[in-house]
This record gives C-alpha cells, sequence and structure tokens, in this order.
C-alpha cells in the first residue's frame, strides 16, 4: 500500500517566491512516513533547486496537484488549481477566504479539508506553528531595510572631516510582531527610533529594544484579543493624529505596521499627514495588502508625493525567499504534528479548530471563543510589600538629594530675610558667616574617603577646640567667677587640641600603601 | 576687634577648611593635619596677643612705665593650658585604636563643657560693647540660652555614648514609656525658661540659665540613652555635629567670626557623616535621633524563619581552604575589634599573600562602632590601605572571590536585607558575600547582631562557621597557611 502522499507544487502567484517545504522539512516529512512530491522548480525562487529537494528524498514531479492527499502551499490556490485537488484531499495555506471569493465553494466541491494558516491562533502552544509571527519577523527586518534603501542618508550618525550628520530618525507605528522587529533592525543600523502603540504593554518591549515609546495624553488601553490592538474611540483617533503629526515633522522614515484583525487596515497617515514629511523621507506601509495605514498608498507600488516616498511593497517577506521559506516550512511541519499520521484533523483540537476553514468540504460550527486574555506586561514584577521600607536607591538618588538641597537652600534664605527685618546687623554678619561656612563645609565633607572617617572626625574634634578662644576671651585682668568659667573651659579646650590633633598624627602615620603590591613580603 | 586680628582669623579659618580638604585623600591627609594645627596655632597666638593688649591686663602710665599687670588670669592660663596640653598628648599616645570611639566620645564632651562654661560666663560677664543696646541685648541672651543649652546636650549625651562604648552602661536602648512625650517636655521647657530669662536685668537670670542646662544635660542623657549600640557610628557622628554647633553657638555669643566657621565646619562635617551612616543603615536621621532601634518599626509578620542547618568547620580545614583559593576577601566588623584581632588577621594576610593569593578586605560604611573604624585598625596592623576597599567598589566581586572570611561581623552581611522585607533590616546595603565560592564566618557563637536579627547566611549551603574567639581562630589559620608553605 503506498503511503500519504503530500504535494508541494510551485507558487503561481506573481511576486511570491517562497516555497511552503524546504529539504529540510521535506526530510522531516519522510521520516514520519510520508511520501512527498515537491513540483520541479518549486524552490527556484527561493534559491532551493530540485536536486537538493531530490537529495532529501522527496519525488520531483511536474504536476503534483491531481494525486497528493496533502497539498502545502503559501498563497492559496487558483480556482483552477482547486478544482484540480484530489477529493477529500487536505489543503494548507494562507487561504485567506474573504479576499479570494469563490475559494471556498470550488473547494467544498472537493470536498476539501482545509486549513488556514491565517488563522492559527495566537497560543503558547501554536507558536512554532504561528506564519503569521514568524512572516511579521522577517517583514518587519525588511521594511527597514528598503526603507534604507530608499531614504538619501546614512540611519547611522556620521562623523567625518567633510562633516556630520544625526542620526536618522524612525518613527514605528505599532508595536506587534513586525513592529518590534523594525525597531530591533532600525536600531542594529544606528538610528534615532520610537515608537507608538496603543497597547500600554508594548512600552516594556519597546524601550527594551533602545527605542522612545511616544504616546497620547488620554487614558485608554488599545489591548484587544489575541495580542492585536482593538479599534479605538474617536478621541483617541483625534488625539493619535495629532501626535503623528507632530512626529512627521521630526520624523525621516516612518514604518507603519497598524493592523486590526479582520479589517481593513486604519488609515493613520491621511495625505495631510504625509506632506508634513520633509522631502526625502520615506514611509514603509507594511499593512499595503489590507488597503494600507498611508492614504496615498499603492499596494505593491513605489509611489512619490511631494518628494515622499511610500513603499507600498506587499511582498516584503518573498524578498527574503530563503529565510522565509524555511520558517515557513517548519511553522507548516509543525501544524502537520498536530494531524495524525492518516492526516485525519481532531476537530476538538484548539490548536486546529480555528484554523479549520472546511472539515471534509463542510464548514463546522464556529468554535466556543477561546481566546487568550490580553496579555498583561510580561515580566511580572513581585509588588513591593506596602509597608516595606524603601531600598537604598531611592532615598539617596541623586535627583532627590539635588531637591532636598535646593528646598533647605530656600528656606533658610526665607528665614534670613525674616532675620533682615527683625534682627540687629551685627548678627546678621555673623549668620552670614554661618551659612557660607556650613556650604563650605558640606561641599569640603563630601569629599572625604570614607576610610578616612575616623581622622576626620579626630581632626574636627581638635579644631571645635578652637573654642579655647571663647574661653581666652572670657578671663578678664581679675579672677571672678567669669574669669574662672574660662580658665576651666580653655583647660578643656586645650586637651582637645592638642588630643585631637596628636591622635590624627599618630593615625595618619598608620595608613601606608602597598609597598611590594605583587607578593606581599613582610612589612 | 583691630584689622589684623580680622585676617588672622580669616586666615585661620582658611587654613581650618584646606585642612579638612586634605582629609579627602590619603595621600594629603598627613598634610591636612598640619594645616589644622598652623590655622590653630595663629588663631591662638592672635587671640592671645590681642587678649594681653585689653583694658586692665598691662596698665602702663604715661610716661610708659609698667603700673600692674594681671599676674593672676594669666598665670592661671598658662598653667591650664601646660596641664591640658599634657593631658590631651598623654590620651593620645595611650589610646589604643579599638578605643578610638571612646577617645572621640570624650572629646566631644569637652566641647560641649567649654561651650557651656563659656556660655555662663559671657553672660556673668559680657566683654564686648554690643550687647548695650536692647535689642542687641535680647539677641545675646537668646545666643547665651542656644549656646549653653547645645553644649550640655553634647556633653552628657557624649558621656552617655563613651560609657555605652566601653561597655559601663548596657548597650541596649533605654526606653522610657512616652520618651518622645518627655523630650518633647524639656524642649518646651528650655524654650519656656528662656522668657524669664532674658527679662531679668543684669546677672539675676543666672538660676533660670543654669536651669536651662541642667534640663539640657538631662535631655542630652536621655536622647543617647535611648540609642542602641549598632546605632553607635551615626550617634558619634551625630554629636560631633553638636559639638560643632556649640562651638558656633558660643561664636554667635562672642561675637567671633572663627568659632563660628570653625563650629559651622565641624556641624557640617558631622551632619554628613551622620548621613552617610544612615543611608548605610537605611534608617532615617530622625529615626535614629529619637532612638529606639528595632521596636516596632519592623513588618507586621516578623522576620523570615530561618530554616536550615549551619555547617561547622574547623580551622585546619579553613587553611587548607585558604591555601587553596586564589582569591580571597576578608569582611572584618566589631567583633575583630573587640578580640583585637587585627594584629593576626594582618599577619594571615601576609601569609597569604606570600603564596600568591589575592587578599582583600571589604569595609561596609557602619562596621564598628565609628566611622571608618575598620580602616584605622587595619591600618594600625599594618595592612596596606589600598587592598582594603569600600562596599560599593567591591560588591561586584564576590562572584568572582573563591573565598570569604567574615570576622566577627553579622547584620552587613545579612542577605535578608535584600530580599526580606519582613527583617527590621530590610532595604539596608550589605555585602554580598553569599556570592562567592565559600563563606567562612568566624563567629564567637550563634548570638543575633545588635539588630536581634537572625542571619540566613549561616545556613546557607556554601557557609561554614568557624567558632571560637577571634584572634584565636586566625592565629590558628595563620599556622595552617604556614604548614602549608613550609611544606
Amino acid at each position: 500500500m503506498k503511503g500519504v502522499i503530500i504535494g508541494v507544487p510551485r507558487e503561481t502567484l506573481p511576486g511570491e517566491r517562497r516555497v511552503a517545504a524546504t529539504p529540510e522539512s521535506v526530510r522531516k516529512l519522510i521520516a514520519r512516513g510520508f511520501v512527498v512530491r515537491v513540483q520541479r522548480g518549486a524552490g527556484a525562487l527561493a534559491g532551493i533547486d530540485d536536486e537538493a529537494y531530490g537529495g532529501a528524498g522527496a519525488e520531483l514531479v511536474d504536476d503534483p496537484w491531481p494525486e497528493a492527499d496533502a497539498l502545502l502551499k503559501v498563497r492559496p490556490p487558483t480556482l483552477d488549481e482547486a478544482a484540480r485537488l484530489k477529493e477529500r484531499a487536505v489543503l494548507v495555506a494562507l487561504l485567506q477566504p474573504e479576499r479570494n471569493p469563490g475559494l471556498t465553494e470550488a473547494l467544498k466541491a472537493r470536498r476539501v479539508t482545509a486549513l488556514a494558516l491565517e488563522r492559527v491562533p495566537r497560543i503558547t502552544r501554536a507558536q512554532k506553528m504561528d506564519v503569521l509571527s514568524s512572516m511579521a519577523n522577517l517583514a518587519g527586518y525588511r521594511a527597514v531595510l528598503e526603507a534604507a534603501h530608499h531614504f538619501q542618508g546614512p540611519f547611522s550618525p556620521q562623523v567625518t572631516a567633510a562633516g556630520t550628520t544625526p542620526p536618522a530618525r524612525v518613527l514605528v507605528i505599532g508595536a506587534g510582531v513586525a513592529g518590534l522587529a523594525a525597531i530591533a533592525a532600525a536600531r542594529a543600523l544606528g538610528a534615532d527610533v520610537r515608537a507608538f502603540d496603543t497597547r500600554a504593554a508594548a512600552r516594556e518591549q519597546v524601550e527594551s529594544l533602545g527605542a522612545r515609546f511616544i504616546e497620547v495624553d488620554l487614558a485608554e488601553s488599545g489591548e484587544g484579543k489575541g495580542g492585536y490592538a482593538r479599534v479605538m474611540s474617536p478621541e483617541f483617533i483625534a488625539a493619535e493624529m495629532a501626535l503623528f503629526r507632530a512626529q512627521a515633522r521630526e520624523v525621516d522614515v516612518v514604518i507603519a505596521t497598524a493592523l486590526v484583525p479582520g479589517a481593513k487596515a486604519p488609515v493613520l497617515l491621511p495625505r495631510d499627514v504625509v506632506e508634513q514629511l520633509k522631502p526625502g523621507s520615506v514611509i514603509v506601509d507594511m499593512a499595503a495588502e489590507q488597503g494600507g495605514n498611508c492614504e496615498l498608498c499603492v499596494p505593491g507600488e513605489v509611489v512619490e508625493h511631494r518628494g515622499v516616498k511610500i513603499l507600498g511593497y506587499t511582498d516584503l517577506t518573498s524578498r527574503m525567499a530563503a529565510t522565509a521559506s524555511r520558517f515557513f516550512a517548519m511553522n507548516v511541519f509543525n501544524l502537520l504534528g498536530e494531524l495524525d499520521d492518516a492526516l485525519d484533523v481532531d476537530i476538538e483540537s484548539d490548536v486546529l479548530r480555528p484554523a479549520l476553514l472546511l472539515y471534509r468540504g463542510e464548514e463546522l460550527p464556529a468554535p466556543a471563543p477561546k481566546t487568550p486574555a490580553p496579555s498583561a506586561a510580561k515580566v511580572k514584577t513581585r509588588p513591593p510589600p506596602p509597608d516595606a521600607k524603601p531600598l537604598q536607591q531611592h532615598i539617596s538618588s541623586p535627583t532627590r538629594r539635588a531637591w532636598g538641597s535646593t528646598v533647605g537652600g530656600f528656606a533658610v534664605i526665607a528665614g534670613l530675610f525674616l532675620l533682615g527685618r527683625f534682627a540687629p546687623p551685627d548678627f546678621l554678619r555673623h549668620s552670614t558667616v554661618f551659612v557660607l561656612a556650613c556650604f563650605v563645609g558640606w561641599q569640603v565633607i563630601w569629599s572625604v574617603q570614607p576610610s578616612l572617617h575616623t581622622p576626620l572626625m579626630a581632626v574636627t574634634n581638635a579644631i571645635s577646640g578652637i573654642i579655647v578662644v571663647g574661653g581666652l576671651l572670657q578671663v578678664g585682668p581679675t579672677m571672678n567667677a567669669a574669669s574662672v568659667l574660662g580658665v576651666i573651659a580653655v583647660f578643656f579646650a586645650t586637651i582637645n587640641i592638642t588630643g585631637g590633633f596628636l591622635v590624627t598624627h599618630r593615625m595618619l602615620k598608620m595608613f601606608r600603601r602597598d609597598a611590594a603590591p605583587a607578593k606581599g613580603a613582610h612589612r | 576687634m583691630s584689622g589684623e586680628v580680622v585676617i588672622a582669623y580669616l586666615a585661620a579659618g582658611v587654613l581650618f577648611i584646606r585642612s579638612l580638604g586634605g582629609l579627602s585623600k590619603q595621600e594629603t591627609a598627613q598634610d591636612g593635619n598640619t594645616n589644622g594645627v598652623l590655622g590653630m596655632a595663629l588663631a591662638i597666638v592672635v587671640a592671645a596677643i590681642s587678649w594681653t593688649t585689653r583694658d586692665g591686663m598691662i596698665v602702663r602710665d604715661a610716661a610708659g612705665r609698667l603700673l600692674t599687670v594681671a599676674w593672676g588670669s594669666s598665670g592661671a592660663l598658662l598653667g591650664a593650658v601646660a596641664a591640658a596640653s599634657v593631658i590631651g598628648a598623654v590620651l593620645a599616645r595611650r589610646v589604643e585604636m579599638t578605643g578610638m570611639p571612646e577617645l572621640v566620645a570624650v572629646l566631644h564632651s569637652f566641647v560641649g563643657l567649654a561651650a557651656v562654661l563659656v556660655g555662663v560666663s559671657s553672660y556673668l560677664a559680657p566683654n564686648d560693647v554690643h550687647v548695650t543696646a536692647p535689642l542687641e541685648r535680647t539677641v545675646h541672651l537668646l545666643e547665651v540660652c542656644v549656646g549653653a543649652a547645645v553644649g550640655a546636650i553634647t556633653l552628657t549625651g557624649s558621656v552617655v555614648a563613651w560609657a555605652k562604648l566601653r561597655g559601663t552602661l548596657d548597650g541596649k536602648p533605654l526606653l522610657l514609656p512616652g520618651r518622645h512625650a518627655l523630650n518633647a517636655v524639656a524642649a518646651l521647657a528650655i524654650a519656656g525658661l528662656a522668657v524669664p530669662f532674658i527679662q531679668a536685668a543684669g546677672s539675676e537670670g543666672l538660676p533660670y540659665l543654669l536651669a536651662i542646662v541642667g534640663l539640657a544635660a538631662l535631655l542630652g542623657t536621655h536622647l543617647v540613652m535611648a540609642i542602641g549600640g549598632a546605632d553607635m557610628p551615626v550617634v558619634v557622628s551625630l554629636l560631633n555635629s553638636y559639638s560643632g554647633w556649640a562651638a558656633a553657638a558660643a561664636g554667635f555669643m562672642l561675637a567671633n567670626d572663627l568659632l563660628i566657621v570653625t563650629g559651622a565646619l565641624v556641624g557640617s562635617s558631622g551632619t554628613i557623616l551622620s548621613i552617610i551612616m544612615c543611608r548605610a543603615m537605611n534608617r532615617s536621621i530622625l529615626g535614629v535621633v529619637f532612638g529606639g532601634f528595632g521596636t516596632g518599626d519592623t513588618v507586621p509578620g516578623g522576620a523570615r524563619e530561618v530554616t536550615g542547618e549551619v555547617h561547622e568547620m574547623k580551622a585546619d580545614e579553613v587553611g587548607q581552604k585558604l591555601v587553596a583559593a586564589r582569591s580571597v576577601v576578608v569582611v572584618p566588623g566589631y567583633g575583630m575589634a573587640v578580640s583585637r584581632a587585627q594584629g593576626a588577621v594582618k599577619e594571615l594576610t601576609g601569609a597569604l599573600r606570600e603564596r600568591g593569593v589575592d587578599v582583600r578586605f571589604a569595609i561596609h560604611p557602619v562596621a564598628g562602632r565609628l566611622p571608618g573604624h575598620m580602616n584605622v585598625l587595619l591600618a594600625e596592623a599594618g595592612v596596606p590601605y589600598d587592598i582594603v576597599h569600600e562596599m560599593e567598589h567591591i560588591n561586584a566581586d564576590f562572584a568572582r572571590t573563591d573565598l570569604v572570611l567574615v570576622i566577627g561581623a553579622n547584620d552587613i552581611v545579612n542577605p535578608g536585607a535584600l530580599d526580606d522585607p519582613g527583617s527590621s533590616i530590610y532595604g539596608m546595603p550589605v555585602l554580598e558575600v553569599w556570592k562567592s565560592g565559600l563563606t567562612v564566618v568566624l563567629k564567637r557563637g550563634m548570638a543575633a547582631g545588635y539588630a536581634g536579627v537572625e542571619n540566613p547566611l549561616f545556613s546557607l549551603d556554601n557557609t561554614r562557621m568557624l567558632f571560637g574567639d577571634a584572634r584565636r581562630s586566625i592565629e590558628a589559620l595563620v599556622a595552617e597557611v604556614r604548614k602549608a608553605s613550609a611544606e
């Protein structure tokens, strides 16, 4: 008995260079016991020749369609192709039935089991089958390269004898998979990157990549289902537009990646925002295929409006077909891992059910909604206990210290003003001296090394013996009570002076540098 | 005051500032001390000269013949200075470096006492013209009040601190019921007594002044009694600053700029030291001033129970580990000072470095009973200062250290300070010794530290305890290392 046959056809859509299987995935499929038939030339545009597939164990055929039990494809089949499918075959591809009218009917006619890759749920277990993420990642990277290609300046700052340039300023709209990849790529090229997203959870990710997170002054979370953004309120959109208009005056490159699932992409860059950009700026509209984030975008084309280039490429991943095919093929292989060896689909599977467009030619009732809750910030930090003492860093933050001394300074000045109003002039003169001396002491003492704190105390002990002068001045010509007290004060203050200076001297003599830093000799 | 005296005082003030500035680095510290001596000598000589030229000191007739000289006053002064110099010199020579905190406390008390005496004397004989007008007189009397009160607080506070440091008084905080209220009452009473004192004519206000001094003395005693032994570095620093403020207050009442400048310098110095110490313990300065450590500022629920077994290791085995180590860090604490182990530590350092072991010291800011106390002890023993490091500089290196010797330290190496919000020392920066390959803790027994906090470090897997007197233990380690070197 012949095994289950898996067919890999050549993509027919113009501009599509990817292929749904690579020699690597073919080898793994064969290891699972399948027979793999690859159409001749299927991988040519992705840089994979037929010998490579042959070497991996695939049969090379001219037409895989009629006999394959399962077909792996990137793009949806044409109606012709669909009609040539074997009955009850399994079809795995980015089917996008809403944009391919008639396809579902054609597949129903062949009683096909159709798995739409774009509908694989975004749950942890399904990550390795998530074609959209792996492709978006590459597309975001490529979008930056395309922008750099069309931008007539360097991304990283240049310092030359002929002059210097600042880094290119890049605005990334939407910090999903594609947006984050774009941020990382633009940062790696040396650009100054800022990013916008309606989901608060994106901030941490954006900042972790070294970009600035910009936001509107409006508290509204755009956290929607399944990690996508949701449609926002009119007020929010107005604020958003104002932000983009302001940003457009500053930035050189805009990468727009905003998608809302199942809907046309929102227009975030209308004509007037585009006109705010400097001539020579570049917009890459990654949502071009879904209608575009930019009003002036033409899908698949580069248009120029008042010196601003608007790139509407829909084939960003195809431009990196080799790597894209590798990722795509592995996603598909992983998805097939959910099917049994006869390629039958478990219609209760939470991974497959949402992607299952048709099961043996029939549409199944919509699965019970089991979408994950919006993901909060990725890293869960343990909140500090409510009445815990603050950690050291908070106490000694330099700003706090600077503020403290500023406020203290003002308080002293205010106090002096009050004094100046009422106190005698002599007292004021002394107060001035006192305050200035406090500040001098403050500046000088902070630079004392901690290891010298004990000698510092001893020296300050000694010099506070200066009160001896006070005692001396109190001693009069006759030995009355005041004079006696003065003499006693002189006595104690002198102990301080001699004791303090001598003990400091003794201590400081003991401190010595390492004579032989290598092998410590006896000293 | 004549112009020359003002300039001389200015020069002395500058020398004092340079003196403190010189202490910022080891290389210039000795110069700093010299500058201080010069400034003091200049100030005293100039004050003495201006004193002898005052009215009534040396009286001559019109022809320039000497009529009288105030021999009594001069003789008393010279005698006092001579006796005090001898006493000071003897104190400075005799003091053990482990006894530095006590000496510093005593010297603080002297400044406080002198300030009280000068204050009272200045009240009895206001010898400057600036106190004739009523407003000036009020201001002067206020200055006397402040000076005498601050001086008295410094005096008794320092004496209590000295007794606590010597062990004459128990190190435990004395917590009278309603102690904050008592302090407030005393402070208010001092302020209240100032009113009749200022209103009294002539020197009739003396009883009030003495009452103020007495109350301030009680206040100082009580404030320091309420502070526990582990907070002593902060207390000593605080008293250091009080002694400065007392001198500055004396300067105000005598209208002497040099006293004001010097007092302000010393006052800020002590304040900064107190702030540094408080930061090192994650305590607020007010919390320390008003005392009562570990008496209710712990998080409800208390510290995490310390579970796990304590592993003991004998000296011979520790010796072998030391010989096998490539990098060793020594963390000294107050226990090293108590058992006077610094000499033995130096021996051990020498023996290990001869074998090529990299030995360094890690000093926590509040180790010991005085800021920088450990540095002085190690310097006394002859440990070169460039292998003695501060906490911030060495904390990152523990992960690359083979062996850490903790000598008589507890709270400053408590990992609970970083990760246990229930611990009363939570938030205090500590030396992260547990990141090293092996930590050996030298301790007399399993007592808790001064903070009374259990230390989870002792039961970690890579911690070993070496029980016994620190000096004997280290001497045993020296013998082990020497034996290994001889083989």
